[in-house]
């Protein structure tokens, strides 16, 4: 029978959750590296068994760990990212110039196809690559050095690179998204990027069709139709058909289209799921109520999905990285929220059960399905 | 032999238990101490020197007999009891919270 692990980063820690295919019962290991905050955990599609994960501190700074028997044991990587040549400035909160510093490692994305390669979206905001299980690391400089890098502004969490997203068909395509400078696509292997923001309407900027300076919030692809993304921005949902070149919301009747996190149904490539936030202001439910919203047609037309999820009192957030689905025939989505709580369904949003409700604040869940 | 005491999250990572004992080539300084460190334990690198700058990182502090070496910087000759090893150079996780 098919299995699942969570990866799970948190403020204090990482923690591993397995269940078999019936996703009921859990087994909790962890927190691994207690203490620390754990931005992302990610496995390996080509080795399920390694897992990477960014253990970062305001006091200690950056460490990479790797693991080779799914989250059991783990050792430390390297942990030097350097910018490629001078990094210059980009704009400070105030608009002033400020130099490009490097704070942590937001995202681990592991290859697709070998797994070696390990990409790592860093604060701040760069595109790195390590070719060997992530000793050493390389700066793909053409995005900073793209030309609108000292335009770009740190958002409210800072100016970090946070999704990553290989295109599964073509393997000199990646998508990338900062806050708040927008999203990027290269077509040739992260030599050179251009920025995929057209469309995008952002109150927080002066001139509507800039090319960066938009919160993106987050991204996601079904791999069965890499040219279709989903974008949940500070504001809006949103909707490419075009590999990013054209973006059309597709917020329709959610109660409020402020979020962070948004993914798409394992099997069905129009289901997308996010969890809507009251506001930018206020990063909590609406009403106290935790709802995710589903759309089973590729936006506009959404349903709240409450069945199992608190719907009083409730006032955590769900961050960008904090939702994930897993593959089993009935496709199991998962979220993680800043209360410390890890929900599942094990049938496609339908409804919902706590796998652990008192962990640290969740930063980010990834889902591994096994045989 | 210089004594090293490190924040307990620095232990953890780099697998020791309580202080850490260190062969130091040359004069004892925070830099030669800190070379002697991490070449024993290189998970540590970057942990407590920024990579790059070799510089303090900002959140920790340097002490020893009860002196607070953080601003002397890198090539301060340790005190004699430090290089006797009669007191231990404490790496301290600046105080944070409430």
């Amino acid at each position: 029978m098919s299995k699942v692990r969570v990866l799970v980063g948190t403020r204090k820690g990482a923690f591993v959750l397995t269940s078999d295919g019936k996703r009921e019962k859990w087994d909790v290991s962890g927190p691994h590296f207690a203490g620390w905050e754990i931005y992302h955990v990610k496995g390996s599609p080509v080795d399920p068994n390694r897992v990477y994960a960014s253990q970062s501190s305001s006091w200690f700074g950056q460490v990479i760990q790797r693991s080779e028997d799914g989250g059991k044991t783990w050792a430390a990587m390297g942990n030097k990212f350097a910018y490629d040549g001078v990094p210059g400035t980009h704009q400070w909160y105030d608009g002033t110039p400020h130099p490009w510093e490097f704070k942590r490692v937001w995202h681990l994305e592991p290859s697709l196809t070998d797994a070696e390669t390990v990409y790592a979206g860093i604060e701040d905001a760069a595109l790195f690559r390590s070719g060997d299980g992530g000793q050493n690391w390389e700066e793909f400089s053409g995005l900073r050095g793209h030309g609108s890098g000292p335009h770009w502004a740190p958002g409210a969490g800072g100016m970090c690179l946070h999704t990553i997203i290989l295109d599964p068909k073509d393997p000199q395509r990646m998508y990338i998204a900062i806050s708040a400078a927008g999203a990027f696509r290269t077509d040739d292997g992260g030599a050179t990027w251009k920025p995929i923001n057209k469309g995008l309407r952002s109150a927080h900027i002066p001139d509507q069709d800039a090319e960066v300076g938009h919160c993106v919030h987050h991204i996601t692809m079904h791999p069965s139709r890499p040219d279709v993304l989903f974008m949940q921005k500070h504001w809006d949902v949103m909707r490419s058909d075009n590999a990013g070149d054209q973006w059309t919301e597709v917020s329709g009747n959610l109660p409020t289209d402020f979020g962070f996190c948004i993914d798409v149904h394992a099997h069905e490539p129009e289901t997308i799921y996010v969890v809507p936030i009251k506001s930018d202001g206020e990063h909590f439910p609406l009403d106290g109520k935790l709802q995710v919203f589903r759309s089973r047609s590729g936006g506009n037309e959404w349903e709240p999905l409450t069945k199992g999820l608190p719907q009083s009192d409730c006032y955590v957030n769900v961050l960008r990285d904090a939702m994930a689905v897993d593959s089993l025939d009935s496709c199991g989505v998962y979220f993680g929220t800043t209360g410390g709580q890890v929900y599942c369904s094990s049938d496609a949003g339908d409804s919902w059960a706590p796998i652990v409700r008192d962990l640290p604040a969740v930063l980010s869940v990834e889902v591994q399905t096994l045989p | 032999m210089i004594r090293v005491e490190l924040p307990g999250n620095l232990r953890t990572l780099a697998g020791v238990k309580g202080e850490v004992c260190l062969d130091v080539v040359g004069p004892a300084t925070p830099r030669s101490v800190l070379d002697a460190l991490e070449a024993w334990y290189p998970t540590l690198l970057g942990t407590i020197r920024e990579h790059g700058t070799g510089e303090r990182r900002a959140f920790l502090r340097f002490f020893a007999c009860e002196e607070d070496l953080s601003h002397l910087g890198m090539d301060v000759l340790l005190p004699d009891a430090v290089m006797q090893g009669k007191e231990p150079f404490l790496i301290i996780g600046a105080v944070a919270g409430g």
